[in-house]
């Protein structure tokens, strides 16, 4: 068996594989594919996180210092649309392609030609959308959400918005697609629904979310682009429209779209944290179907985004008490990742860090979650920096920390060399700080009265927005660590000669070679391969 | 109930305990600044729904705490317990248990539910829009807010005050520290009795807004083509000034256009009402106060 692999790596060496830009440009392979997405997550990251320190600058002290309100107003908006559809997403997207070929015994994404166009759709959607910052009345301004009629008065950028979320919608249906089929038609003869990784899986049901939703967004921002320009009326009353049934719509995508976002770091988490602690996952179908039943939840909560639209009062109810539905499986979930590391062995690698950080700091913005589903007070904290402190709760150390984890987890198998463990354990420990000092201080602004999305605020919210801001600079710089130290990693990293690379892993990706071969189960894993590596 | 009103009191007790940590809670938090390091938690407000939300903000809030302290601390004591640098041995057995996963999956139903039924029933009460005693018409502009007393035809628009609108200009150079109540100040505040339900008729003139003061407990949204309603009734023993801001993006200036309510006893505020009533006839010239609500008359009134 072991001869049959070494065999395999060699003949993937000599693989031809074209070189130069031809590489990239016509690639098919998912390992190249899957890189370029990261890469290209990475400067989005960048991007829009430098949107996010004009922001935390102007909010430093009261008065306006730095930006006039109106290219705040951009900053936010951007900030929001480059880091979900142009970080998140394309870095979930990324370590997919990378890990569930490596993961389910395949030898590449099922469709190979889609995967490539799926990726180079987006640097002409965000190149679209970045270049609205230098047409006439500036970039995007009515907040990523585009209530409409407010997002009708942009000026030249109102098209390519719409546009680019277009093109980012085709995109990420596309790489759905691949995935599901990927998923459900090439795993391993031995490996049965219930044997895959829960990485894999999250994946399959955010597959399917994705599925599901990005057509209901297209069809939100079409129809705001009928509006604008071909004399509908579907969100303008004075034609018989109704402005609140698009954040109807719009929260029909949104919702299911938050835990695309959060998804595939349960399943990342869910395969480090057994690593780490030496034990299989504790429940493993359980956490399996609280996946599953979080994602129909999500389905049915739309509307806790827009308490305050002035709904009837049963659906106030219903939607408060599906909302609170969902504290039940995401509660599931974090007791199995603990019950996980009881009686286990443990050891602190940075992406169990990593996810150590996700379990906790994920846990908070849970609690602020259920807190902002009690319709009445959320009357309070609605559009309130609560709101701002709960969803960068989420998604910071909740997604965020979920990606980074993957990717100190996984890239020692990519690149075949280890990183730097102390500088990486820096960058841990600067951002998990500094992400506190950002966050945390907004749940006291929110509950004391400082509505989100504004360039300037009374004096009495001064002290905790000075904290914030210096928190976010400081988190904003430790995020250069990052790439430098992947950079590094690649370059010199220590070269790692085992399969395992980490001594608890267990899976398919690490019964291949480090690094994995350019073409990688060109003959699928045997069934005893795949016995071995299916740890529950 | 009886733990409900147990959990009430311990909310009552701790949060006394944060607060007497963080300094002095402000008589009238809506007015008079204090210092910004002991705003930290949401403040009970002067209706009685403003006092329900508070007491579910903090119910609920406790409960997250004893989760909180319970869920972490058995994540703490894992990592502690079971490093393997200590020679922990992994039980690679310890996958499943129906037993626990059954209570963990039953009990936080339990607590949602326990949370859900007063969440009900203050909602209900919130909702309830009848036997009012007054009602205002509130319409959203960009930026600032018209207020119409339904019932007499006072009606008058609502700015941000000119000593905030000149401070808050790029580069002014103006401390906003010096400026009385910094972007929470109006040319001319909503004016009610009080101890009177008041009912808002809200809407919107372009894009939506949102009204919303903190002490009363009121977030509602101002949507162009619907009418939204909201009400809500200050102590007899609170009359002040109550202060709160646009809560919804609606464009350059979202961020200046407050919201002041002047809460003044029964005979003062007829006493004004009157006043106004008369002044609005004899300057039945254009004065933007008298102006008929229509969707330009803001925009020439801000410039």
């Amino acid at each position: 068996m072991a001869e049959q692999h070494s065999h395999a790596a060699e003949h993937a060496d000599h693989d031809h594989k074209p070189h130069g830009w031809r590489r990239w440009v016509y690639a098919t392979n998912h390992k190249d594919i899957g890189t370029m997405y990261l890469v290209f997550a990475g400067i989005m990251f960048f991007i829009g996180g430098a949107m996010a320190m004009v922001i935390r600058a102007e909010l430093f002290k009261p008065g306006m210092q730095i930006v006039d309100p109106q290219f705040f107003n951009s900053m936010t908006t951007m900030h929001a649309l480059m880091m979900i559809f142009g970080a998140v997403m394309p870095a979930w997207t990324g370590l997919a392609n990378w890990m569930v070929p490596l993961q389910v015994g395949a030898p590449d994404m099922a469709l190979p030609r889609l995967n490539n166009f799926s990726f180079w759709i987006l640097p002409f959607a965000f190149t679209l959308l970045l270049s609205s910052l230098f047409v006439p009345g500036g970039a995007p301004a009515g907040g990523w959400t585009m209530y409409p009629p407010l997002v009708l008065q942009n000026g030249a950028s109102f098209p390519m918005l719409i546009f680019s979320i277009h093109m980012m919608g085709v995109s990420s249906i596309l790489g759905a697609i691949n995935v599901v089929v990927t998923i459900m038609n090439l795993r391993a003869p031995g490996m049965g629904l219930l044997r895959m990784p829960l990485f894999v899986w999250t994946w399959l049901i955010t597959a399917y979310l994705l599925i599901a939703v990005m057509p209901v967004l297209a069809g939100a921002v079409t129809m705001l682009l009928t509006d604008h320009f071909f004399g509908t009326t579907f969100f303008t009353a004075a034609g018989g429209g109704d402005p609140v049934m698009f954040q109807h719509i719009f929260w029909f995508f949104g919702h299911p779209e938050v835990y695309i976002l959060i998804l595939p770091a349960f399943g990342v988490v869910s395969e480090i944290i057994p690593t780490f602690s030496r034990k299989p996952l504790f429940g493993y179908e359980a956490m399996v179907y609280a996946t599953a039943s979080i994602a129909f939840l999500s389905f049915i909560v739309w509307a806790h985004h827009m308490f305050t639209v002035g709904m009837p009062l049963a659906a106030e109810l219903f939607f408060m008490l599906s909302t609170m539905l969902i504290a039940i499986p995401t509660g599931v979930k974090v007791f199995n990742w603990t019950t996980t590391m009881y009686k286990g062995s443990i050891t602190f690698e940075p992406p169990m860090l990593f996810a150590l950080a996700f379990l906790f700091l994920f846990t908070i913005g849970g609690f602020s979650g259920l807190m902002l589903a009690i319709v009445p007070a959320d009357y309070q904290y609605q559009d309130t920096y609560f709101v701002v402190a709960h969803f960068h709760y989420v998604l910071v150390p909740g997604a965020i920390f979920g990606i980074m984890g993957g990717v100190y987890y996984w890239l020692p198998k990519w690149v075949g060399r280890m990183y730097d463990m102390s500088l990486a354990k820096w960058h841990f420990w600067l951002s998990t700080i500094f992400v506190n000092v950002l966050f945390f201080p907004q749940h006291f602004l929110g509950l004391a009265g400082m509505p989100r999305r504004i360039p300037d605020y009374a004096v009495q919210f001064t002290d905790w927005n000075m904290v914030s801001s210096i928190g976010g600079f400081g988190f904003g710089l430790s995020q250069l660590l990052f790439p430098y130290l992947i950079w590094k990693c690649v370059k010199s990293g220590q070269p790692v000669t085992s399969n395992k690379v980490w001594e608890g892993a267990h899976g398919l990706e690490w019964e291949l070679p480090s690094p994995a071969p350019y073409h990688s189960w060109t003959d699928p894993p045997s069934d005893a391969v795949v016995a071995r590596g299916a740890f529950h | 109930m009886m733990i409900r009103a147990k959990i009430a009191q311990l909310a009552k007790l701790a949060s006394a305990f944060v607060l007497s940590l963080a300094g002095t809670l402000p008589a009238h938090a809506a007015d008079a600044p204090v210092s910004g390091w002991s705003l930290l938690n949401m403040t009970p407000g002067v209706t009685d729904i403003s006092r329900k939300i508070y007491s579910l903000h903090m119910e609920i809030f406790w409960i997250c705490v004893v989760i909180a302290v319970i869920v972490f601390g058995a994540m703490i004591y894992s990592i502690i317990a079971f490093r393997k640098s200590k020679g922990s041995v992994p039980d690679t057995t310890l996958v499943h248990n129906t037993v626990v996963e059954l209570i963990w999956t039953a009990v936080p139903v339990a607590i949602l539910v326990f949370m859900a039924i007063p969440a009900a029933k203050t909602l209900v009460e919130i909702e309830d829009v009848t036997k009012t005693d007054l009602s205002i018409k509130v319409t959203g502009f960009q930026w600032g807010w018209q207020y119409e007393y339904l019932d007499n035809g006072v009606a008058f628009y609502s700015h941000l005050d000119r000593q905030s609108n000149t401070a808050r200009e790029l580069m002014s150079n103006i401390d906003p520290n010096s400026v009385d109540h910094y972007l929470l100040s109006v040319d001319k505040p909503l004016v009610v009795p009080v101890g009177a339900k008041v009912r808002l008729l809200i809407t919107g003139a372009d894009v939506i807004h949102s009204w919303w003061v903190p002490a009363f407990g009121v977030k509602k949204d101002a949507i162009p083509g619907f009418i939204n309603e909201a009400w809500f009734k200050v102590d007899t023993d609170k009359p002040g000034l109550y202060r709160g801001q646009c809560a919804e993006l609606c464009g350059r200036d979202h961020g200046f256009m407050p919201i002041v309510v002047d809460v003044r006893s029964k005979d003062d505020f007829e006493a004004w009402l009157k006043s106004q009533a008369t002044e609005q006839k004899q300057s039945a010239e254009p004065t933007p106060a008298a102006a008929p609500a229509s969707a330009e008359a803001p925009a020439a009134t801000q410039s």
